[in-house]
């Protein structure tokens, strides 16, 4: 009964340990991401990638960060049900604090005034950042939102679109190779822009939305290639890989006003901000609608969802092409801004990243596409300007994998997700019914 | 088929269906008709095609064979599965094949269904679920949603209303804001039945409504179906393995067995039919049929 057994060696003890071993692959996890973010090496100096990234202070940086993955880890495993509450609780403290209708509508107008106002006592920089690389993936993520938050479609060539509405504004001001039908105006070129993303949405979507699930994923996918691909070739209408310039910078002349948007960003900044704020409002009622509700039934339960009158096909077609039109919308405003389209501007790549602006955000999420695309934009904007742990741009997507994995270990309904999104990945964790209507349905239906 | 009594005024015909997967056979030529104002009853042990039909009447599956029509209230005829001509390419001789409805399409006629497993919308609430069935009868599109044009906030609420009023008619209006998944099982199965009149049908498939169900809220489903038949002048085409209920709720039973209709009449008849008998004795568990009281144990993979 009580024989004295030998006491275990510390390293075995440690290994035992589960808490070590995972601080042991954390810190792990941190050395490689040192690697591989760190300089490469050469035919002379092969090693000089490790001695390069290792070798230094930055080195400390990445550490640090592995060991700070391993205590979330650890605190979520003890206290993962107080850490959830709390952070449901962060997230649902906007609603709280602003129950009423009222408050929350003056809260908006004083987020709308720092909007507007704050800018302006900003340098060129960042004006042309909050132009270029915030403002017009916000609107890109809320078009996105709809196809993959509301209606549960999985889109992987998104970008697509915004080549479209990007080249449609070439075309219908006369910088393409190939001429218009009737010289416009950039500014009214827009609902043109638009449209021809939106039919493009619904020419792909019309054939391709009775996949399910992957097969989806993979027509988008291939659809977004052969646009870039296009691009790229048909060197008479498109200009081919060195792109076209000479895209005008928008102006009205209507009932007396008359306005032209030159070189500054400011100017398309506002013009950006007032779309984005009426996609805003006009999504918030979309989701509450009639609409809205269908969407969400078609992403519980197709079978139940068609067998109560819901055209699943339809409302489908419908979410792709409102996407792709907010899509071409971005598209358009962006090559009137910068003045030139070229194919190299849209790579699958790009339709991952918004993907995860979405998913960041909280997907079928309002606040959250807007808040998980400004946070991830600007992020590696101020990382540019302040290299912490020598940050590179080149590594961008590296640092977006990271994050993704961590938010699904931790949130993986993002930082603002909606109600019903959350309610709906509750459920699916317990087993009851999916949370998209990504998965297909096999076996007899009863 | 038995002649009845009153004047021949079918709601829905099936004739001669045959439903195949692959190798095996689920319907073999199944021929029936539903009265309009009736409550039809089709029995059968397990695997006998009973959800196999409901499937074929609601588009969810498309027989090889043979015909379905509704006949709706107002005198029009809706082909839900029939023979379409194709034409088969130059050369060849257009042939026939059957060609079906959706499933959206056969409710958009006015048939609505419940299902076996409950297929609610789990993470909304019971008035929302109700809510769609309703909506999908409205015309609000993207553009009139986005906008709030008056019509839309009008159609809203309108359907408001009536799922309000469709929640109340199965007694659920104290739930009304509760999560789907969070209702209890007798309460799921009234939902899902409120749901699907909120699409304003004429005809009702509840398939096994009472599986699962206490003694209590067995009696209730009786009463809700009954109201619904009576007060809502619906005709209910039901699924049941619990032969209380079918004998106190049908006008006239179907008995289906191997895929193949093996008996109709009236309860008191079908209940004496030797075939019948025999189909349940010699299924492999008869206990399971005949069991008047505790739930069905349904089939593997339902
Ligand atoms: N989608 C399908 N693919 C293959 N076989 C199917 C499919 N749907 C139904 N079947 C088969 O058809 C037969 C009849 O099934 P069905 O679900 O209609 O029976 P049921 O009478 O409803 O039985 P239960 O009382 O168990 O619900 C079964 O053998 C079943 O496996
Ligand atoms: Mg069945």
């Amino acid at each position: 009964m009580s024989t004295v057994r030998a006491p275990t060696p510390l390293l075995r003890r440690l290994w035992l340990s589960t808490d070590a071993r995972r601080l042991a692959a954390c810190v792990a996890g941190g050395l490689v991401l040192a690697v591989m973010t760190g300089p490469e090496g050469s035919g002379t100096a092969p090693t000089s990638g490790f001695t390069g990234s290792l070798g230094n202070s930055r080195v400390i940086g990445f550490v640090v960060f592995g060991v700070v993955l391993w205590l979330l880890m650890t605190a979520r495993q003890r206290y993962g049900t107080e850490i959830r509450a709390v952070s449901d609780r962060l997230s649902a403290a906007p609603r709280r604090l602003l129950p009423d209708k009222r408050v929350r509508g003056v809260f908006y107008l004083v987020l709308l005034g720092i909007a507007i106002g704050y800018p302006t006592v900003l340098n060129g920089f960042w004006q042309e950042v909050l132009v270029d690389q915030i403002g017009v993936y916000v609107l890109l993520a809320l078009g996105l939102n709809v196809v993959v938050g509301y209606a549960g479609l999985l889109d992987l060539g998104y970008i697509a679109f915004y080549a479209i509405g990007a080249y449609s504004a070439a075309y219908w001001t006369g910088a393409l190779p190939v001429h218009p039908l009737f010289h416009l105006n950039a500014f009214y070129a827009i609902p043109l822009a638009v449209l021809a993303a939106m039919l493009a949405g619904v020419i792909l979507g019309a054939p391709t939305l009775r996949l399910r699930g992957d097969y989806l994923a993979i027509v988008t996918l291939g659809f977004g290639e052969i646009i870039e691909i296009v691009a790229n070739n048909l060197q008479g209408v498109t200009g081919g890989a060195q792109g076209v310039i000479g895209i005008p910078h928008f102006s009205i002349h209507f009932l007396g006003v008359v306005y032209h948007w030159g070189l500054g960003s400011l100017p398309y900044y506002y013009l950006l901000l007032g779309f984005i704020v009426v996609v805003l409002i006009a999504f918030h009622f979309l989701e509450n609608s009639r609409v809205g509700r269908a969407w969400v039934a078609i992403r519980e339960d197709e079978v139940a969802a068609e067998s109560s009158g819901i055209n699943v096909l339809k409302y489908k077609v419908m979410a792709f092409a409102i996407g792709a039109s907010t899509s071409g919308l971005a598209g358009m405003v962006e090559a009137s801004k910068i003045g030139f389209v070229e194919p190299g501007d849209f790579t699958v790549q790009l339709s991952i990243l918004i993907l995860v602006l979405v998913i960041f955000g909280g997907m079928g999420s309002l606040p959250g596409a807007v808040i998980g695309a400004a946070v991830l934009q600007f992020l590696p904007q101020y990382l540019r300007v302040h290299p912490l742990f020598g940050f590179q741009q080149q590594d961008l997507y590296l640092y977006l994998g990271a994050i993704l994995v961590v938010m699904m270990i931790f949130r993986p309904v993002g930082v603002f997700p909606s109600r019903r999104r959350k309610r709906e990945l509750g459920l699916a964790e317990h087993g009851v019914g999916s949370a998209d209507a990504m998965e297909s349905t096999t076996g007899p239906i009863s | 088929m038995v002649p009845t009594a009153t004047a021949s005024d079918p709601i829905v015909q099936v004739e001669a269906i045959t439903l195949r997967f692959g190798g095996l056979t689920s319907l073999s030529d199944v021929s029936l008709t539903q009265q309009r104002g009736e409550i039809l009853a089709v029995i059968g042990p397990n695997g006998a095609g009973k959800t196999s039909l409901f499937n074929c009447l609601t588009g969810v599956y498309h027989p090889q064979e043979g015909n379905i029509t509704f006949h709706d209230d107002h005198g029009k005829s809706v082909e839900i599965v029939g023979p379409k001509p194709r034409f088969a390419g130059l050369g060849g001789k257009s042939h026939v094949r059957n060609h079906g409805r959706k499933p959206h399409q056969v409710n958009r006629a006015g048939i609505a269904r419940t299902f076996q497993t409950s297929r609610l919308f789990n993470a909304l609430t019971a008035f929302e679920n109700v809510k769609i069935g309703v909506e999908s009868r409205m015309h609000t599109g993207p553009i009139g949603a986005m906008l709030r044009l008056p019509r839309t906030r009008h159609e809203d609420r309108e359907s408001d209303a009536r799922a309000s009023e469709l929640l109340e008619f199965v007694g659920l209006r104290e739930r009304a804001n509760d999560i789907a998944s969070s209702l209890p099982y007798g309460d799921r199965r009234r939902l899902e039945i409120a749901r699907a009149l909120g699409t304003s049908p004429q005809l009702l498939l509840l398939d096994e409504p009472a599986a699962g169900t206490n003694p209590a809220e067995k009696n209730e489903l009786v009463r809700l179906i009954r109201k619904v038949n009576d007060e809502r002048g619906v005709s209910v085409l039901l699924i049941e393995h619990d032969m209380g209920l079918v004998m106190t709720l049908a006008d006239r039973i179907v008995v289906l067995n191997f895929g193949q209709v093996i008996a109709s009449g009236v309860p008191a008849e079908v209940q004496q039919n030797p075939a019948v008998i025999e189909a349940y004795l010699g299924a492999p568990d008869p206990e399971d049929a005949y069991d008047t009281s505790g739930p069905a144990e349904d089939g593997p993979e339902k």
